[in-house]
């Protein structure tokens, strides 16, 4: 693992859309390959349909459940006007973005211009040293017929594509212990279908 | 949630701060918890709640109706003998303060556990951003604060033990980096749990604090305080963290979430400065702290809020240490939480160290707020009320997700303060300024503090238009229920003497609509209990 020995990883998003179970998942896959391992995560009003980071750490031995600025290694962005609000947390150096391209409406956007695909790409080239733009949500829907396996099938495509140092059957694992048992079929299925997805290059 | 029950001692599971609580109350063997939700201290009560309807352990739980009544639920089974936990966040330890100040004279019977959860940078909080610490001066209450989640498990334990020796409750005062810091936890055995019913057995020289007895019993708690003050002095918990190698002329003193910034910090520059971590906030160990400071030339204090310990490790130093330069807040900051990087900061600082951070201009990005979720019925509420309510109408908030209502698109909140003060800010308003009112309520706030302010609208004569947004659950904090499952609420309004009262489905909005022009014509006080079930709720 790099800087180290340990791993700093944002998954940012909107309220609902599932960052605490990711969180949950990863934290469980970490433990099980012999990690240490600390979650940040916030309840309550900032979820109601609001802009939600968490961090998650794991490496030899944690200390802080936040990520420090410009440590992050990589983050998850499910929604991608989330996107540059994280690059407090990113550096040049290492940080990559997997960014979900895909939009939730709010009302606070309302006379607002929102940034373009090729713009977000273009800020990010100062603030990291990969970002790409995945079809998570529409790949989901399209194959499985739910946009709320994104997250899931991010998390594939950062575990099965190296952007996160954690084996398959780890994750596939917690996965299990996670996801209660009515759900768990489509989301195994999202996950491994991030194994043959290809990730187009910008 | 099973594997919050696990029998395997010794296994380490991962946790969230809330969690490992729960499960410390549950390996010390708790008998009776109350508590009211509030974010960060939610996951504390919904957890046990989870256990207590499963009946796969044996303890009492309620929600109570607000944090007063809880923390007197809870003094009551201390009385009883049992061994009490009482839960909440911070605006709570302000509602049940009243309670709080007695019960430290009187002293518990059974071990009595108070956990408070502050929210540093009011991630989910309106209302103020408060500093809990600054009630263990003013109650005289033993404080301990953790780090993290094993921390959460162990202290409140100790909690317990130091109840019990002592004869006094104990504060454990997390922040949300606590409370929802999720972290391997190594667990312990459970208690074997069998509900011993309590007894409450008469002595009045402990229970009652009537003059002159209440000045006898805080001598009393003074002297328990002098000898916790002992115990605090040896306690593992307040640990000097000092490596052979260290660099001993700059120390750092540090407790809470802190202390993980602080190594976090040490580790980035490769340094081993001396650390005393203190799990005692009150008492404070007084003379560990002297001899911690006495060789230093430097120390720096990192704490979030106000530097209640930089405070007192200034006196403290004026008796070792005159000459000790002390850094605190003059490098963290006073408001908002303290994060990782400002550690980082502030340790290169104190040792000349210098930080590569290269800053970046970071870019603008659309903000985006909270907003009710899709098929709310308070959309229909909001919306009515905007259609019909003449211009300059005020629109009082009140603490529930119907505080959305001051975000776009409604923008429909003039003032915003605390539970139940809608109606008591409103009344205010309407007696010094006559102005059209219309005050929302959510329905586990209206039970919460609503009443009080509404009888006293009738009984010193007030009009404003009250619209209870009865959703059936404490939504924000988690869909937990409230007493409107047993009371209703149009039968405490109508109790109180309220002539304009209807009950209305938000769907029927024309009706609605009506009832708001027509109420706010009247000249008295008017209820509407807009009644519609949260759609997370079955």
């Amino acid at each position: 693992m790099r800087n180290k020995d340990e791993f700093n990883l944002i998954i940012s998003g909107v309220g609902g859309q599932g960052l605490i179970t990711l969180l949950k998942i990863l934290a469980e896959a970490a433990m099980a390959e012999g990690f240490d391992v600390k979650t940040s995560e916030l309840h309550g009003l900032s979820q109601r349909g609001g802009s939600v980071g968490v961090h998650l750490r794991f490496g030899k031995k944690i200390f802080s459940p936040l990520v420090s600025r410009e440590k992050a290694d990589l983050i998850l962005v499910l929604e991608k006007n989330e996107t540059l609000k994280n690059c407090y947390f990113a550096s040049r150096k290492k940080t990559i973005f997997l960014i979900n391209n895909f939009q939730i409406d709010s009302a606070s956007f309302r006379g607002l211009k929102l940034p373009e695909d090729k713009e977000i790409l273009k800020i990010l080239k100062k603030f990291s040293q990969k970002a790409i733009f995945i079809e998570a949500s529409k790949i989901c829907k399209e194959k499985i017929g739910k946009e709320i396996l994104a997250g899931i099938f991010m998390l594939g495509i950062a575990v099965y594509h190296k952007f996160l140092p954690l084996k398959p059957e780890s994750v596939l694992k917690a996965i299990k212990k996670i996801i209660p048992k009515e759900y768990l079929k489509m989301n195994e299925k999202a996950f491994q279908l991030a194994k043959f997805s290809f990730l187009p290059q910008n | 949630m099973e594997e919050i029950l696990s029998k395997k001692t010794g296994k380490k599971i991962i946790l969230l701060g809330n969690e490992a609580i729960v499960r410390g109350a549950l390996e010390a063997g708790v008998q009776f918890v109350s508590t009211y939700p509030g974010t960060p201290a939610s996951e504390i009560g919904d957890t046990f709640y989870k256990l207590f309807k499963q009946q796969k352990t044996n303890f009492y739980f309620e929600f109570s109706t607000n944090e007063k009544v809880a923390l007197e639920a809870g003094v009551g089974a201390s009385f009883s003998g049992l061994k009490t936990l009482v839960a909440m966040k911070y605006f709570g330890l302000n509602v049940c303060s009243d309670s709080l100040m007695p019960f430290l004279y009187t002293g518990s019977k059974g071990p009595t556990v108070i956990v408070v959860a502050d929210d540093p940078s009011c991630h989910s909080s309106a209302q103020s951003e408060q500093n809990s610490r600054f009630y263990s001066h003013l109650a005289h209450i033993p404080t301990l604060e953790p780090s993290d989640p094993q921390e959460c498990k162990d202290f409140l334990k100790l909690g317990f033990e130091l109840s019990e020796k002592f004869k006094i409750p104990v504060l454990i005062r997390t922040t949300t980096r606590v409370a929802h810091q999720r972290a391997p936890v190594k667990l312990s055995t459970l208690s074997r749990n069998v509900l011993v019913k309590g007894k409450f057995v008469k002595d009045p020289k402990k229970f009652v604090t009537m003059p002159p007895r209440v000045l006898e019993q805080k001598k009393e708690l003074f002297e328990k305080i002098r000898k916790i003050k002992k115990f605090s002095e040896r306690s593992k918990i307040n640990k000097i963290n000092r490596d052979p190698i260290s660099i001993n002329q700059v120390g750092i003193i540090t407790s809470g979430v802190s202390y993980l910034y602080v190594k976090e910090a040490l580790r980035e520059f490769n340094l081993s400065l001396p650390i005393l971590k203190l799990g005692f906030f009150y008492p404070l160990a007084e003379e560990k702290i002297k001899n911690f400071i006495k060789k230093l030339k430097k120390v720096l204090v990192v704490e979030e809020l106000e530097p209640l310990l930089e405070r007192e490790i200034q006196r403290f130093a004026k008796d070792v240490n005159p000459k000790l330069q002390i850094f605190g807040k003059n490098v963290l900051p006073e408001v908002g939480e303290i994060r990782p990087e400002y550690v980082f900061e502030a340790v290169a600082r104190l040792t000349g160290k210098k930080v590569k951070i290269k800053k970046l201009k970071l870019p603008e990005f659309p903000r985006r707020l909270p907003s009710l979720c899709p098929g709310c019925p308070y959309w229909l509420v909001f919306s009515a009320v905007k259609k019909v309510a003449p211009k300059n109408t005020i629109f009082g908030g009140d603490i529930g997700c119907y505080m959305l209502a001051g975000f776009p698109p409604h923008n429909i909140q003039d003032y915003l303060s605390c539970m139940g003060s809608s109606i008591g800010i409103g009344h205010g308003i309407k007696k010094a300024a006559g102005q059209k009112l219309i005050a929302f309520i959510g329905d586990s706030t209206f039970f919460h503090a609503g009443i009080p302010a509404l009888i006293n609208c009738l009984v010193n004569k007030s009009n404003p238009l009250i619209i209870v947004m009865d959703n059936q659950t404490t939504a924000m904090t988690g869909h937990q229920p409230h007493p409107g499952r047993v009371i209703k609420i149009e039968d405490v309004v109508k109790a109180c003497g309220v002539k304009n009262l209807k009950v209305i489905d938000p769907i029927k909005i024309r009706e609605l609509e009506e009832t708001i022009k027509k109420f706010l014509e009247k000249r008295e006080v008017s209820v509407i209990v807009a009644r519609r079930r949260c759609i997370f709720v079955k």
